[in-house]
């Protein structure tokens, strides 16, 4: 069997194994735990984009989420009886990437000069400014309906078909979690394709030349601030992308959602898996999504069986162990569970 | 004009409070070139643990002043113990690792510490008992209470210390040897672990001091109020100039006057369109500004695009 043959079969096993996923999990565990994978295939669409400007382009972006918030207000805005607008999906999500890439390059333009931790702090307040004017701009003109979010938005629906809906298919019920499923996938595999080929790009490889040193990437001839700006505007894009599949999938938005820790765990999920290693963030993301959930499920029983009774938080507790983890991650795995190749290379000297 | 200069009141007690928080940051950043973005959530556990030693005593029949300082001393060494140890466990392992990876562990002990802090005292707002004299007093048609005096006395006093440690001492001699350059300064004999450890439990002390400070204007105290408060003293700490300690204060003040004033005239300004919720924009933008134009801080010195 050659590479190529290998491969293959490699994807083909992938491909059913993601096929069979819902039917699977949704037999054994029940359609909350599909709806959990669902936001896994949500985040880790996030964290490919947010991969872009931190993992390929080195640049920190601590305000991610507000670009997730652009797409998921503009879907909830353009699709809702909030305005009694109600356009199709297929209208509305390639506008939220647009718009969302235009707020990439109007929070990149001015920031690109500053040094690593600066852009994190500046991208963090901006992430910061639009929750507030997200919070607050039911005054005096109604547009964002203030802390009270929108609510009863459009489920996404498609040739006809509103994901939210159950499909009998093959004497297998598919649930609305099941379709949104097979949706999000196939979307994240798009853009694990964009992600791998952009990588591979001359453009990839000037943002990590620009990662690994600035002057000598200019030196090279690379324009740095196009690139950079590039590296900005294409990350908003998949973030406004996934905001906008989040307020159709939710059918509700509300500013809580876009907070600071939304930025940072999707950050970890980066940072975890392996900074600009597109497998490695796969896994960040999948975990950061299933872990937390399995432990809010199994914490309270737990302690309950070993103590008797609950005796922390299971809420704090998780949180907390999240903090150690991300403590001890970075102490004894700086690179990441699964870093690239080439970085681990670099470690090793 | 009483709108004016109640609002530069405000502005002065919230900006000394600022002001003593950004020293923390900027101190650390002047040594190691490091964000201790965990350095809020050290301000929150001082103004909590000060809160639990003051409610303790609040009953014993002593003056109220000795209760805040009694308060006062034992957040300090929470803070102290607590400043060092970050230092030790998240910081020090990681001198000469990847930038991010320092920002990260912060990330990490700020989660940590803020949910240790909700399951110790919960999640509800504390409030603070009033033992500091809270009389107001009218100056022009603007009021002050004794309560705000005593937050920008103290501050004024601390930092005036702090100065004078950093530039008259041999202490601060060897911290500002370490700053410049950690490798040379230990060829003078500075042992620059030290320096960097006493620097966090400096720094940290004065986030005791700002929690309680905090806790004394606004009267309440939750797991929750470090975030916020360490971003705005890091914005002032960028404002003034990252690592220059007077910068620090100069932005800190800065700071808090521009947001109260903000705060207080944005209703007019803007004809009653924005309110004075979005009193908390400000800072962000202000430290945008600030970082476009003036990348190092009004009274920073020149640094290189990259360090």
């Amino acid at each position: 069997m050659t590479a190529k043959h290998r491969s293959w079969l490699g994807m083909a096993l992938i491909g059913t194994a993601l096929a069979l996923a819902p039917i699977v999990v949704g037999a054994s565990l029940g359609n909350a735990w599909v709806r959990v994978l669902d936001f896994a295939a949500l985040y880790i669409m996030l964290a490919l984009g947010l991969n872009i400007v931190v993992g390929f382009a080195g640049l920190l972006d601590l305000g991610y989420i507000a670009f997730y918030a652009v797409g998921a207000y503009l879907y909830a805005l353009l699709a809702s009886p909030h305005f009694g607008i109600h356009w199709p999906v297929w209208a509305v999500l390639p506008l939220g990437a647009l718009v969302a890439g235009i707020f990439g390059v109007l929070l990149g333009a001015p920031t690109l000069r500053l040094r690593g931790d600066y852009l994190a702090i500046v991208t963090l307040g901006f992430g910061e400014i639009i929750r507030i004017f997200l919070n607050n701009l039911n005054t005096p003109v109604n547009i964002t309906n203030g802390p009270k979010g929108i609510a009863r938005i459009d489920a996404i629906s498609l040739f006809g078909q509103p994901l939210s809906k159950s499909v009998d298919f093959l004497g297998i019920t598919f649930s609305g979690v099941m379709l949104y499923y097979y949706l999000f996938v196939v979307l994240a595999l798009g853009i694990v394709f964009v992600g791998i080929r952009l990588q591979d790009s001359r453009i990839g490889r000037a943002w990590v030349a620009i990662r690994e040193d600035e002057v000598a990437a200019k030196a090279c001839g690379i324009n740095t601030r196009n690139v950079k700006l590039l590296a900005f505007a294409m990350g908003a894009t998949f973030g406004g992308v996934s905001g906008g599949l989040f307020a159709g999938f939710q059918e509700f938005v509300s500013p809580e959602s876009f907070g600071l820790m939304e930025s940072i765990m999707v950050l970890c999920m980066v940072v975890l898996g392996g900074m600009g290693h597109i497998p490695g963030v796969i896994l960040g993301g999948l975990m950061l999504t299933v872990l937390p959930e399995a432990f809010r499920h199994g914490a309270g029983p737990m302690q309950q069986a070993v103590f008797g009774k609950v005796l922390l938080d299971p809420e704090a507790l998780r949180m907390l162990l999240f903090g150690l983890a991300l403590i001890a991650v970075m102490l004894y795995r700086p690179a990441g569970l699964w870093p690239e190749p080439r970085h681990r290379r670099e470690l090793a000297k | 004009m009483d709108i004016f200069l109640q609002q530069i009141i405000n502005g002065l007690t919230l900006g000394s409070i600022y002001a003593l928080v950004a020293l923390g940051y900027t101190m650390v950043y002047g040594i190691l070139g490091l964000i201790n973005f965990a350095h809020g959530e050290v301000v929150m556990i001082g103004a909590l643990s000060s809160l639990t030693v003051i409610r303790l005593l609040a009953d014993s029949g002593l003056p109220g002043p000795v209760v805040v300082l009694i308060g006062l001393l034992a957040a300090a060494l929470v803070c102290m113990a607590l400043g060092f140890t970050i230092e030790r466990v998240a910081y020090r392992p990681l001198r000469n690792a990847p930038r991010l990876a320092p920002l990260i562990t912060a990330i990490g002990v700020s989660i940590v510490l803020q949910q240790l802090a909700m399951l110790t005292w919960g999640r509800s707002y504390h409030s603070v008992p009033a033992l500091l004299p809270a009389a107001t007093h009218e100056v022009l048609g603007a009021t002050f209470t004794e309560v705000q005096v005593i937050i920008v006395a103290v501050a004024a006093l601390t930092m005036a210390g702090l100065m004078l440690l950093v530039n008259r001492t041999r202490l601060g001699r060897a911290m500002r040897a370490t700053a410049e350059n950690p490798a040379i300064a230990g060829l003078m004999g500075v042992d620059a672990n030290r320096i960097i450890s006493l620097t966090f439990v400096i720094g940290s002390a004065l986030a005791a001091l700002a929690g309680v400070l905090v806790a004394a204007n606004y009267g309440i105290a939750h797991y929750h109020m470090g975030f916020i408060l360490g971003l705005k003293a890091f914005t002032a700490a960028v404002l003034g100039g990252i690592g220059n300690l007077a910068g620090a204060v100069v932005g800190g003040v800065l700071l808090g006057v521009i947001e109260a004033l903000g705060a207080g005239y944005i209703g007019d300004l803007t004809g009653g369109v924005l309110g004075s919720h979005y009193q908390d924009v400000f800072a962000f933008f202000v430290l945008i500004v600030v970082l476009i134009f003036r990348p190092s801080g009004l009274m920073g010195e020149k640094v290189s695009e990259r360090a």
